[in-house]
């Protein structure tokens, strides 16, 4: 069976997004970038359509990027093929709730 | 290349030829309502201020509904005053008669009421109808075209496909010589550098960055997260995990090209050309109506989630980033941008398919909300408290 497609903005990217329906814990993706390389990994979580998943470790504090840019940091250890989403990534922008915000 | 439109006095040209029933002030809204569902033709803007409020803020809605009322979609105006508001209505009447359009006012204290302002307010209406019906489209230039763009009820779709098709229609009109704004000063944030360095000069750049600290420090001002706000709770079902997130998949649909310049929310365009940004929050009632004020003709509005929404006389395409969408909601949706998705379009065809769409509903094709009429939430931005 071919495999649902991850797919990885920029070469700066450690997130990738999967346009795919009902992606389950353990489920194998394959990971592509715009070059067209690709990579097969296990996703880690159920991933609903759009979301996305680590295309490498990421260490709680370490920025999380998209478009080759930062969307935020992660707040919690995040392996390869794990969900990403608000559970362990926060945003740095709009942040009233931080005394000292950026 | 030509659109077939509605030359106007003022040299600008409009893709629909209305009578606008303008309430002054939210307390005339009823009577302007009343007006609008008796004389076909006609729209009206059912808005919530232009009363108790800090004198900057009643200049702005002042100053936004003359704007509206130029917009080329707009051939001539009826005003429904209460009598006793804080705007200024005698300034409205003179600015737009000033602008060579056919503008009249009422005032519902004065004529004695309600039913009195109603009946007066048709009659005028009707005429004012009558003298926009005998004007004919004709061709002009695409250059004459003001397209504004925005995305609502966005999810991960959006900034990988409708926003794409959205970057590449911008782009193609500022080279025919259009106009093209942007606006949703909320979403830059986390991205405005990219736009900053798009900047025309040392001056846009600043402005760029000046507006998005001025829209980031209101958010903060409650001093929470501004996570729910934004992104909504729709967004993040969507997958976007945060404003940054977001942004940079919104500007996106401001194409590639140089920004001329920042636009305060009730200017509207005079003689700008190319690509500008409009400074407006992301809520579709403010930005549409900020838009509409403009002078835009049209609005290319993304979507992932499914908004369903337009505006009463700027038509709104919308077009839908997320297959799923788009089989659920096809009826609202008037262009698939999930096919990119699926792999089946490249952003090109369905960019050229968005065009020529456009230029079919800048000469007279109704869009999916107009033709339901789907337009009645729409509001003014106003800074300050109501007091």
């Amino acid at each position: 069976m071919e495999l649902k497609l991850a797919l990885k903005v920029s070469n700066l990217d450690n997130v990738a997004t999967i346009f795919a329906n009902d992606i389950k814990d353990g489920d194998k993706v394959e990971i592509r970038d715009k070059k067209g390389q690709s990579e097969t990994v296990t996703v880690k979580g159920n991933v609903p359509y759009g979301h996305k998943i680590a295309t490498k470790d990421i260490h709680v504090g370490e920025d999380i990027n998209k478009y080759g840019e930062e969307i935020g940091i992660a707040t919690k250890e995040i392996v390869k093929g794990e969900y990403v989403h608000v559970q362990n990534l926060d945003s740095k922008r709009g942040r009233g709730d931080w005394k000292e915000a950026k | 290349m030509n659109f077939m439109g509605y030359k106007r006095p003022d040299g600008k040209v409009g893709a629909r030829n209305y009578t606008a029933i303008i309430p002054s002030v939210t307390c005339a809204n009823d009577v302007a309502n009343a007006i609008c569902h008796q004389v076909q033709g006609t729209i009206t803007y059912q808005h919530h201020q232009g009363c108790c409020q800090l004198p900057p803020d009643l200049d702005r809605v002042t100053d936004t509904l003359i704007s509206l009322a130029l917009s080329p979609n707009i051939c001539n105006a009826l005003i429904c005053s209460l009598g006793c508001e804080g705007t200024d209505y005698e300034r409205m009447v003179k600015e737009i008669a000033a602008s060579g359009k056919h503008v009249e006012i009422i005032h519902i204290q004065e004529l004695g009421g309600v039913s009195k302002a109603i009946q007066q307010g048709t009659d005028i209406a009707r005429r004012l109808i009558i003298e926009a019906s005998g004007l004919q489209r004709e061709p002009v230039d695409i250059s004459n075209v003001i397209m504004s763009i925005k995305c609502g009820a966005s999810d991960t779709t959006s900034g990988m496909a409708s926003n794409c098709v959205i970057g590449y229609i911008a782009d193609k009109l500022v080279d025919l010589g259009a106009t093209v704004i942007f606006g949703e000063t909320t979403e830059f944030i986390g991205g405005e550098h990219l736009l900053a360095r798009r900047g025309i000069n040392e001056e846009v750049s600043k402005k760029v960055y000046e507006i998005v600290e001025k829209m980031e420090t209101r958010a903060k001002s409650l001093g929470c997260d501004m996570r729910k706000g934004q992104p909504t709770p729709g967004n993040i079902a969507g997958g976007l995990s945060s404003i940054e997130e977001k942004s940079l998949g919104a500007i996106v649909k401001s194409g590639t090209k140089p920004i001329q310049g920042v636009l305060e929310y009730p200017e509207h365009v005079t003689n700008q050309k190319g690509l500008w940004i409009k400074d407006t929050p992301g809520r579709e009632p403010e930005i549409l109506t900020g838009m509409a004020a403009t002078g835009a003709q049209c609005m290319m509005f993304s979507t992932g989630r499914g908004a369903p929404q337009g505006f009463p006389s700027m038509p709104v395409i919308k077009i839908c980033g997320n297959p799923n969408t788009y089989e659920r909601m096809s009826e609202d949706m008037d262009l698939n941008a999930g096919l990119i998705i699926k792999g089946e379009k490249t952003i090109e065809q369905v960019g050229e398919e968005a065009f020529a769409k456009l230029l079919r509903v800048l000469s007279g094709e109704m869009t999916k909300n107009e033709a339901i009429r789907y337009f009645s939430a729409i509001d003014i931005h106003v800074l300050g408290p109501v007091i």
